[in-house]
């Protein structure tokens, strides 16, 4: 689509975007938010760009495949949630590691759940990334 | 305990990303293998722990059931679980000498991997709602591999197959909405509890039909199995080998699983119900394979035959029938994959699958033509080969309800089986070739060991246990008591989790 207006709002609102999408990764767990939701609004940003400029630039922007960061994604997943294992609770038992907590401050909560919604997140994006590329380039 | 469990699930699941992310480098279809080799590893570790304790349950996330998610294996879970991780291997190498490298930039081992893993997800959940999330797992992943490469003829299989098994899906989902409005649980074990308890056995029976027809479909029981035989013969014949081995058996196994531990309310209905679906299963899946002229069209029919056998043990529903039908299923596996491993290599050497434009494989391959005999004469019932136990289990689990019809009905749809497969080795190994052609044995060469090694391998275990079937019917009968009498399972879900 060749359209002055689209490209140059399309500029600042994927930044926007993808940094809106990391702030409802982190924010997940306990408050509305998550890899899920944080995946989708990452992948919004992309498609957004890839019907502005096309999606050989959208891919270029992307660098990796994005069946790769699916794939990808899914190993992290799947490794945070083994990853309780090794300390000796049930598989996918989230574990957590709260740095500098004290009285009531819970500090800087750390977990194998924000690993295994990264994965999520990754598969997510990367998901919806092939089928809009590919929905995209059969037009 | 939760290692047990989670390990021949989660193998499968990163095999499946390495395989992708080093597709097309030339060692991920070799990562693929050794993972399935693993995943075999894991299987036989859960076996042995199954036949130490009896059941194995483990709590993921380490909340307790009923409310977190439940993976348990007794005995059938067990063997299934065996079963999946040893046919995934046979079927794993022999794709390495089938799929070539544009069918491998497609993920096609990844996919397959997946579909590994949501077979043994199936099969070792104890929870209603997660077998619906494994089904998915497995559905989706089938799908993929069923319309890689996109053929005509592949995409024609694939909307009949995604069409009806999606029906299915529905109706086991509204089957899942209801059942957990009705009694507010869908933990396997807490819902035999719950099922027991409730003042509505009606309301439970007609509950139990929607999962009886919902696993049917998936299990291509008469009158819903149209979408098998439509889509088995389109895709390459690893795909549809490990198709023909596990898919169909899952809904089977769900079969047995509700019916045995949720549903055995009111047999009074569900027998008939099961026995006139058996019956008329073997029947029309038989006549279907003698009417088909495509080599693997046949074999799927001959499956929706196999799965008549299997529902008439769950129907008759004694300890000796459901030992006979855990038998037949452990035998029916391998021989299927095995049938159609080498209806594939048939297919290469001809240049076709159709009957009439195959032939004189016994004259230039004899090897290839002698491994086709050892899982023929199997599935048809020669002594003392698998498929001859499994009948004799079945035939004296019949006689000794009573069943005389039944009797006649399996020993006539056997002789029919032995019928549809000299049909097939008469046109396509010992007929010489309609149009003078010689099957090319030269494009074989380079990938011949790995076509044929689990060929051989699959073989060799059916004749295996054909010779020492003691061991397997020892087990195949504890697991039908166990079955028979889920309290061990109640137990060992609700009462104390480790």
């Amino acid at each position: 689509m060749n359209s002055l207006i689209l490209t140059t709002a399309t500029r600042l609102i994927v930044a926007i975007l993808l940094l809106f999408s990391m702030f409802m990764l982190l924010r997940g767990h306990n408050e509305p938010g998550g890899g899920f939701i944080g995946g989708l609004i990452g992948a919004t940003g992309f498609v957004m760009y890839a019907i502005a400029c096309g999606t050989s630039e959208a891919r270029a922007a992307l660098r990796v495949r994005p069946q790769q960061i699916a794939a990808a994604g899914l190993g992290v997943a799947a490794l945070a949630g083994l990853s309780s294992g090794l300390l000796g609770d049930p598989i996918f038992t989230g574990e957590w590691l709260m740095i500098g907590a004290s009285g009531d401050s819970k500090g800087l909560a750390l977990s194998t759940v924000l690993l295994f919604d990264i994965g999520v997140y990754l598969v997510v994006m990367g998901g919806i990334l092939t089928l809009v590329f590919a929905l995209e380039e059969e037009i | 305990m939760s290692w047990y469990l989670a390990m021949p699930l989660m193998t499968p699941v990163l095999t499946a990303v390495a395989a992708y992310l080093l597709r097309g480098s030339g060692i991920g279809r070799w990562v693929a293998v050794a993972g399935s080799a693993l995943g075999l590893v894991f299987a036989l570790m859960l076996m042995n722990q199954v036949i130490a304790a009896g059941v194995v349950t483990g709590q993921m996330s380490d909340w307790p059931a009923p409310f977190g998610i439940t993976l348990i294996a007794d005995l059938f879970s067990g063997i299934m679980v065996l079963l999946t991780a040893g046919v995934g291997l046979a079927v794993a190498v022999y794709a390495c000498g089938e799929i070539d490298d544009d069918l491998e930039e497609m993920g096609f081992f990844a996919i397959f991997q997946l579909l590994l893993a949501g077979v043994t997800g199936a099969f070792l959940t104890g929870d209603l709602f997660n077998l619906y999330v494994w089904f998915e797992v497995l559905l989706i992943s089938s799908f993929g591999l069923l319309i890689l490469g996109g053929t005509r003829q592949q995409i024609d299989g694939a909307v009949k197959y995604v069409v009806l098994n999606l029906v299915s899906t529905i109706i086991f989902l509204c089957g899942l909405g209801l059942l957990y409005g009705a009694t507010g649980t869908l933990n396997m074990a807490d819902l035999r509890l719950a099922v027991d308890n409730s003042d509505q056995q009606g309301l439970v029976t007609v509950l139990s039909m929607f999962f009886l027809v919902a696993f049917a479909m998936k299990a291509a029981v008469f009158p819903l199995f149209f979408w098998l035989p439509a889509s088995y013969h389109t895709p390459t014949s690893a795909v549809s080998a490990i198709f023909a081995g596990l898919l169909s058996k899952v809904g089977v196994y769900a079969l047995f699983r509700t019916f045995t531990l949720i549903f055995d309310n009111d047999p009074a209905y569900t027998q008939p119900i099961l026995y006139v679906a058996a019956a008329l299963t073997m029947v029309t899946g038989i006549l279907g394979a003698l009417a088909q002229t495509d080599m693997r069209r046949v074999m799927s029919y001959q499956i929706v035959s196999s799965i008549g056998f299997l529902i008439l043990g769950l129907a008759i529903g004694t300890p000796l029938a459901l030992a006979g039908a855990i038998f037949y299923l452990v035998h029916n596996i391998i021989v299927k994959v095995n049938l159609f491993l080498v209806a594939g290599v048939a297919t290469r050497l001809c240049g076709s699958s159709e009957m009439s434009r195959m032939g004189g494989v016994y004259k230039t391959a004899p090897l290839v033509a002698l491994l086709f005999l050892v899982p023929a004469f199997t599935l048809a019932g020669f002594p003392p080969l698998t498929g001859f136990w499994a009948k004799v289990l079945l035939v004296q689990a019949a006689l000794e309800a009573g069943n005389w019809g039944m009797v006649a009905l399996v020993l006539i749809v056997s002789l029919l089986t032995i019928w549809s497969l000299m049909i097939v080795w008469a046109r396509v190994f010992w007929a010489a070739h309609p149009e003078g052609l010689e099957p090319r044995t030269a494009d074989l060469a380079p990938v011949r060991l790995h076509l044929l090694l689990p060929i051989a391998a699959l073989g060799l275990a059916s004749i295996l246990i054909g010779l020492f079937p003691n061991g397997l019917i020892v087990l195949v009968q504890a697991a039908a008591a166990q079955l028979l009498d889920p309290q061990a399972y109640v137990d060992a879900v609700l009462g104390g989790a480790p």
